[in-house]
């Protein structure tokens, strides 16, 4: 399996979004964490772990606790340095979708 | 929220892949691409050459209101496989940009959706970085356009 992570395959999952906004707010450790969850711990770490990954968690020790918290620089990277551009693509191609749509009622 | 434009920009990758999902069958959005009528619908451009086929050529014009080129992108088409493939360059003239190596690959999901992959390759990763940083450069036409008529309709409602 292939090891490398990027920040948007990091982000396209729904559990990760979550436990991005949760540590939003304030540093938390895994078992914190997972308490928000249905999901096994197991999983739940398995996502942390994609998260730390591509950096967009950092940890920090307390003693014999690992506290999880966001890295807003690469935080920042996501929303200032792709979106813009995805946005663009994807506008130009609701036109697309629009102009061909209304090309085929036509046909 | 799914978003059906995905952009995937790896760091030291001097590439982007584009993958968007269509609500439309393979062919129509093949013909979105070669035909120069409906590409200047899309796209917001005037299409002055478009040859569709190996070693064939393309050369897309956009002027604002006063008639001044804003926008003037050119290339040559390498593989045309209709329905499934493009591979063409891509340069923007009066630009810092390179020119750019694109491979369009076109897929039926069903028959009625259909996912297109649009993989764009740099002469170099700060290159890369610095289109993605400036969104609006390559479609700096429909861009330039829009805030054009935006700005018209605040002085028109002043």
């Amino acid at each position: 399996m292939k090891l490398r992570r990027d920040i948007f395959q990091a982000i396209a999952d729904p559990t990760r979004r979550a436990i991005l906004l949760l540590v939003a707010s304030q540093a938390m450790t895994a078992g914190s964490l997972a308490a928000n969850f249905d999901t096994a711990r197991p999983t739940v770490s398995k996502h942390l772990q994609i998260l730390t990954e591509c950096k967009l968690l950092e940890q920090e020790k307390h003693g014999r606790e690992i506290y999880y918290h966001l890295n807003p620089k690469k935080i920042k990277e996501i929303a200032d340095f792709i979106e813009p551009f995805r946005k663009l693509w994807d506008e130009r191609f609701n036109k697309l979708e629009a102009v061909m749509k209304k090309y085929k009622g036509k046909a | 929220m799914v978003q059906k434009t995905k952009v995937i920009a790896e760091d030291g990758k001097q590439e982007i892949m584009i993958t968007r999902e269509f609500d439309l069958p393979v062919d129509l959005l093949f013909k979105a691409y070669t035909d120069p009528g409906l590409l200047e619908q899309w796209m917001g451009t005037k299409v002055l050459k478009l040859d569709s086929k190996p070693h064939g050529s393309y050369r897309f014009e956009t002027k604002d209101e006063q008639g001044n080129v804003v926008f003037k992108a050119n290339g040559v088409i390498h593989e045309f496989i209709p329905d499934q493939k493009i591979t063409r360059t891509f340069e923007m003239e009066n630009s810092p940009f390179a020119i750019q190596l694109e491979f369009l690959e076109f897929e039926k999901v069903t028959n009625d959706t259909c996912r297109l992959k649009m993989q764009s390759v740099f002469r170099s990763t700060a290159l890369r970085d610095q289109l993605l940083q400036m969104p609006f450069a390559q479609g700096i036409n429909m861009a330039h356009n829009r805030l054009q008529n935006i700005v018209n309709k605040l002085k028109k409602a002043v």
